[in-house]
């Protein structure tokens, strides 16, 4: 469903993505890992067009991605920072992304379960970051897309949040969505990952299962496995 | 793009600033035209403070604009909506929004005080209109200089100086030439510096149709038989466009390149 070829991306002198070659198949959950600073969130940036690459290719349903847009409609993304122009309330926020997408969406049903109903008339500027995380998690999913791309979703969400998001998720999952998450909570890549991807010098260092992982690295313990293939690095 | 317009503008309508620029102008015109009493004075006063005002405040607007929106305008790029209508349509949403403050609080005492029967109609339109026109280009300068600036505090230093350069900075190196350089003829040099400051532009356009020109001196007439013309005025606002033009024009190629 997504290729990239050869990615190549500096920024200044430092380099981020140094001919990065990744395949990722449709349907399933691919989750993102990888030290501070290993290229994560430019990674998922080029695939969204907002980092334009230097060299290389990022194929969407066997299409170019670069210098496109319309592909966007296809693929609803949940940035890392949840930041909205203050004076919109959260309603009228909501309306104005579903009248910037040409295509149905869903928002009551996301609303009711995050219990935004008494936020709606509130001005976004006077929400708490949850809430926002919140707000931010009912744009991302309203829409019916085939790729849905999450950046460090948990973010300050409460445990029933947490709950209902991992629950949106697998439903998500069963409808043979794709879905890339970037995190760094270990026990939410546990749970929820089919696959695991990881980044390490702008190259891609392990791909495959939970399981895979845990046999390679011989460690029962997920977070253990991860800090074995970070600690490489620093030796 | 249009959808993009409406948003930012509603959002810039609703901020308090706007309604305190809003209520300047109005308080602004309101004591000039009352305890003034004339009209042409009136207008003379507000072009000395049109001309300082919009530049910075549009400056000043567009800049804080793009900083405090950063995170939102990246939600709106993982859309799917071309780069560079987002940013068009702030751009247009911002320099609107400031130009209907300075139309309406302006416009409302004027009219209430008997404007459309007075001689001065045409200065006053032209001082909207070059109002306007300093709202659109300095936003967009401003928007230049964000883009290219990643640093929030840099970006406002670069924009206020830029604001400071064109509206004192530049007057006083012009004068200053005209002192050094003065046995030399000056009018065509003169002429062609005030092109490239859209501020300076603007008050010799306004000067020269309130007939006070002859206040300016040997250059005055210089100016007034080129300005004064049709062919003068004709010329001066396509510089004036050009000057909101090539900006956009930049803002997009700079779009081309830009990581988010």
């Amino acid at each position: 469903m997504i290729e990239f070829k050869n990615l190549h991306k500096k920024f200044g002198k430092l380099v981020v993505l140094d001919g990065l070659d990744l395949e990722i198949s449709k349907g399933g959950i691919f989750a993102i890992l990888g030290p501070n600073g290993s290229g994560k969130t430019t990674l998922i940036k080029c695939l969204l067009g907002m980092v334009i690459p230097n060299k290389g290719e990022i194929n969407f349903d066997k299409k170019s991605v670069l210098r496109q847009w319309a592909y966007r409609n296809n693929l609803n993304y949940l940035p890392q920072i949840a930041n909205f122009p203050p004076n919109l309330t959260v309603i009228e926020l909501i309306n104005m992304v579903k009248n910037l997408r040409p295509k149905a969406s869903n928002s009551e049903d996301l609303i009711e379960l995050f219990g935004l109903k008494s936020f709606l008339d509130k001005k976004l500027g006077n929400l708490s970051g949850g809430t926002k995380q919140k707000v931010n998690i009912v744009l991302t999913f309203m829409f019916d897309s085939d790729l849905i791309v999450l950046d460090e979703p948990t973010n300050g969400l409460d445990p029933i949040a947490l709950i209902h998001l991992k629950e949106i998720i697998q439903k998500e999952k069963e409808k043979g969505k794709t879905i890339l998450i970037t995190t760094h909570i270990m026990s939410f890549v546990d749970e929820v990952a089919d696959e695991i991807v990881f980044l390490l010098d702008g190259k891609i260092y392990f791909k495959g299962t939970v399981d895979a992982l845990k046999k390679q690295t011989n460690n029962d313990n997920l977070e253990h496995a991860i800090a074995n293939l970070i600690a490489k690095q620093y030796a | 793009m249009l959808k993009i317009l409406k948003y930012s503008f509603y959002d810039l309508m609703r901020s308090r600033w706007s309604y305190v620029y809003f209520m300047f102008y109005l308080l602004l015109g309101f004591v000039l035209l009352f305890l003034n009493n004339d009209v042409d004075k009136a207008v003379i006063t507000l072009m000395n403070i049109i001309i300082v005002l919009t530049p910075l405040i549009g400056t000043i607007f567009g800049v804080m604009y793009y900083y405090n929106s950063k995170e939102f305008t990246e939600l709106l790029l993982a859309q799917p909506i071309n780069r560079n209508k987002i940013f068009m349509g702030q751009y247009l949403g911002i320099s609107i929004s400031l130009t209907l403050s300075l139309v309406l609080g302006l416009g409302i005492p004027f009219v209430l005080y008997g404007i459309f029967k007075s001689a001065a109609i045409f200065n006053f339109s032209l001082l909207l209109v070059v109002g306007a026109f300093l709202n659109f280009i300095f936003v967009a300068l401003s928007y230049n200089i964000a883009l290219s600036t990643e640093n929030k505090i840099k970006g406002f230093g670069y924009a206020i100086l830029m604001w400071l350069f064109l509206a004192v900075i530049y007057d006083g190196i012009f004068l200053i030439s005209l002192v050094v350089f003065n046995s030399y003829p000056l009018d065509k040099f003169s002429l062609i510096a005030t092109m490239f400051n859209p501020i300076d532009l603007s008050r010799i356009l306004i000067l020269l149709k309130l007939d006070i020109s002859a206040l300016l001196g040997y250059t005055g007439a210089v100016f007034r038989k080129f300005f004064g013309t049709n062919f003068g005025m004709l010329i001066s606002m396509g510089v004036l466009v050009l000057w909101v033009v090539l900006p956009v024009l930049r803002m997009n190629l700079k779009l081309r390149k830009k990581d988010f």
